[in-house]
C-alpha cells in the first residue's frame, strides 16, 4: 500500500537547540499512528513542521506522493492535512456550528458581492455548509447545541468540536494533539471509540500525540517514541511498548 | 428648541465618528493592531474628491473615485507597511510604522496641496429639511450623514455575520493560527479588513468635508484620534460599540461646546473617555475577557 505520509530526515533547530533531528516516519492510508515521547521531546515541535508552521531546515515531507515541504500553512491545509490542538483553540466567540462553518472556506466559493446580495449562488453555497456542518455535528452528538457558543460548551464536547472543525477541512490526513488531555478514564474510553468511528466512517488517516498510555496500546497500531528530538523506538506498538529502551525513557532507570 | 438643535448636531458629527471608528475597531479587532494612520486617510479621501469636483467631475462619480482611491491606499499600507511586521516580537514596531505612515500621508499632502485651507464644496444635495413653522432646520448634510452611518453599520454587521468572508474575519480574530491550520487566508482577509476600513475613511472624510467645508493636510488628524476615542469608548473591536462610542462622543462634544466652553469641548470629550474607563476598562460593549490562571 502507497504511504499516506513519507517524511524522510526532518530537522529544526531553535537557536543552538536542535528541537528534531533525522526524524522519518511512513504511515499507510487508514493507519492509526501514534507519537510519544516524555514531555519536551519534540512531539508538537513535529506537528508544527507538517502544517507548515514551521518551515524545517532539512528533510522532506510528502502528502499522498505529493512533496509539501516549506509549503504555506494554508497551502498545507488545502493539500489535505488538518489538526487539533494541545490546548483547545477553538473559535470561542462563534457558534459551534459556525466553527464548523469556518473550516470549509476552501471548499465553498462564492464572490463577496453575491455574499453582499444575497445571491443564490450565495443561498445555495450557505445551505449546503449549513447541511454538511450539521452532518458533521452529529457525527459527534454536538447538533443540539449547534448554536451555543463554542466557549460554552464543557471540556470534553469543546474537543470533540475540534475534531469536527479539523474534519470539515476535508483532510486526508489527520493530527490530533493530545486528545485526551485532560479528560477523566470514561471519557478517554469515549474518545477512543470515537477514534476508531472517524477512521471507519472518513476512511481517515490518523496521526496521533498522547500521554495516556491505554488509549495509545488501545488504538494505534504503530507507534514512534521521541526523545530530546530523537527517535528511540519505532514499529507496531505491542513491540515498541515493550523495547527497553521506552520503558527507560519513561519510567527512568 | 436650540437643545433639539444641538442634539441633532451631535447625533450627525457623532455619525463620522463612528464610520471613522468602524476601521480603527474592525482593524483592531481583526489584526490586533492600532492603525494610527487611519485618519489621514480621511484627509486623503476629501482631497480626491476636492481635486475630482475641481475638475468639473460630478459629486457622486467624485465620490465614487474617493472610495476607490482609498481602498487601494488601505491595502497598500497594510501590504508594504504593516504586513511584513506582523509577526515582529514587540507590537510596539507596526505602531511606530503607523505613526510613521500618518506623517508620511500628512507631508504628502502638505507638499502637493501646500498648507492654505482649501474650501471643499459640499457633494450633498438633499434639501434641508425645515420643521416646527422653520424654528428647527436639519441641513442635508446631516440628514445624509446620519442615513450614510445607519446603512453602512446595519451592511457591516450583516456583512460579517452572514457571509463566508465576514466569518473569515471573526475566526481571524479570534485566533489566527488557528484560523490559518483552518485552511482560512489569513493575509486576504486582513488585507479586506484594511480596504472596508479605509473604503469607509473615504465616506467619512466627504462627510465630514461636506459638514465643515476646511480642507488641510491636517483634516483628519483630530477626528481620526477622536474616533479612535469613540472605538475605545464604545468597547473596541466591537462594531455596535464603534457606532454608540462615535455618537455618545458627537453629542458630548456638541453639548460641551454649546453649554460649557467651546475652548474646553476637546478637554471635556477626553475627560469622558477616562471615567467611562475608570468604571468600565473595556468600554460600554467591550467584551470582558476571563483569563484563566
Amino acid at each position: 500500500m502507497a504511504a499516506m505520509l513519507e517524511v524522510k530526515n526532518l530537522g529544526i533547530s531553535f537557536g543552538g537547540l536542535r528541537a528534531v533531528n533525522e526524524f522519518s516516519i511512513s504511515i499507510d492510508k487508514g493507519e492509526l499512528y501514534g507519537l510519544i515521547g516524555p514531555n519536551g521531546a519534540g512531539k508538537t515541535t513535529v506537528f508544527n513542521l507538517l502544517t507548515g508552521v514551521y518551515k524545517p531546515d532539512t528533510g522532506v515531507i510528502m502528502l499522498d506522493g505529493k512533496d509539501i515541504t516549506g509549503r504555506k500553512t494554508i497551502e498545507i491545509s488545502k493539500a489535505g492535512i488538518a489538526r487539533t490542538f494541545q490546548n483547545i483553540r477553538l473559535f470561542g466567540g462563534m457558534s459551534v456550528k459556525d466553527n464548523v462553518k469556518a473550516a470549509m472556506h476552501n471548499h465553498f466559493v462564492y464572490s463577496p458581492m453575491a455574499g453582499l446580495f444575497h445571491t443564490s449562488s450565495y443561498r445555495n453555497a450557505e445551505a449546503a455548509m449549513d447541511g454538511k456542518a450539521m452532518e458533521l455535528l452529529k457525527v459527534f452528538e454536538l447538533e443540539k447545541d449547534a448554536d451555543l457558543m463554542a466557549v460554552s460548551l464543557p471540556y470534553g464536547q469543546q474537543r470533540r468540536l475540534e475534531i469536527a472543525r479539523a474534519l470539515a477541512t476535508e483532510p486526508k490526513l489527520l493530527l490530533l494533539d493530545e486528545p485526551a488531555a485532560g479528560m477523566n478514564p470514561q471519557e478517554t474510553e469515549e474518545l477512543m471509540d470515537m477514534i476508531r468511528f472517524v477512521r471507519k466512517k472518513f476512511d481517515m488517516t490518523i496521526l496521533l500525540i498522547e500521554h495516556d498510555m491505554k488509549l495509545v496500546s488501545g488504538i494505534c497500531e504503530e507507534l514512534t517514541v521521541l526523545n530530546f528530538g530523537e527517535i528511540l523506538a519505532q514499529g507496531k506498538t505491542s513491540e515498541v511498548l515493550k523495547n527497553p529502551d521506552v520503558i527507560t525513557a519513561y519510567l527512568g532507570e | 428648541m436650540s437643545f433639539l438643535r444641538n442634539l441633532i448636531n451631535g447625533i450627525s458629527l457623532g455619525s463620522v465618528y463612528a464610520i471613522i471608528a468602524l476601521g480603527y475597531t474592525m482593524v483592531y479587532g481583526i489584526a490586533k493592531m492600532l492603525n494610527f494612520a487611519h485618519g489621514d486617510v480621511i484627509m486623503v479621501g476629501a482631497y480626491v474628491v476636492f481635486v475630482a469636483m475641481s475638475n468639473t467631475m460630478p459629486a457622486v462619480p467624485a465620490v465614487l473615485l474617493s472610495i476607490v482611491i482609498c481602498t487601494g491606499l488601505g491595502i497598500l499600507i497594510e501590504r508594504i507597511a504593516y504586513r511584513p511586521l506582523r509577526n515582529a516580537s514587540s507590537p510596539l514596531a507596526v505602531l511606530i510604522t503607523a505613526i510613521g505612515v500618518s506623517y508620511l500621508l500628512q507631508n504628502l499632502a502638505l507638499l502637493i496641496f501646500g498648507s492654505n485651507p482649501k474650501s471643499f464644496a459640499s457633494v450633498v444635495n438633499v434639501p434641508d429639511l425645515k420643521l416646527a413653522g422653520g424654528k428647527l432646520t436639519i441641513t442635508g448634510e446631516t440628514i445624509v450623514t446620519i442615513v450614510a452611518s445607519l446603512v453602512i453599520v446595519f451592511a457591516l454587521t450583516a456583512f460579517i455575520n452572514k457571509t463566508k468572508p465576514g466569518q473569515a474575519m471573526v475566526a481571524v480574530s479570534e485566533d489566527q493560527g488557528a484560523a490559518k491550520l483552518m485552511g482560512i487566508n489569513v493575509n486576504g482577509t486582513i488585507a479586506l479588513t484594511f480596504a472596508i476600513g479605509s473604503g469607509l475613511a473615504a465616506i467619512a472624510g466627504v462627510l465630514l468635508c461636506s459638514a465643515y467645508p476646511q480642507l488641510t493636510p491636517y483634516t483628519g488628524s483630530m477626528p481620526g484620534i477622536k474616533a479612535f476615542v469613540a472605538a475605545v469608548f464604545g468597547g473596541i473591536g466591537s462594531i455596535p460599540g464603534a457606532m454608540i462610542g462615535g455618537i455618545l462622543l458627537g453629542v458630548i462634544e456638541i453639548f460641551g461646546k454649546a453649554y460649557i466652553s467651546s475652548q474646553m469641548a476637546d478637554a471635556i470629550v477626553f475627560a469622558v473617555l477616562i471615567i467611562v474607563l475608570l468604571v468600565k476598562p473595556t468600554g460600554i460593549l467591550g467584551r470582558q475577557i476571563q483569563e484563566k490562571v
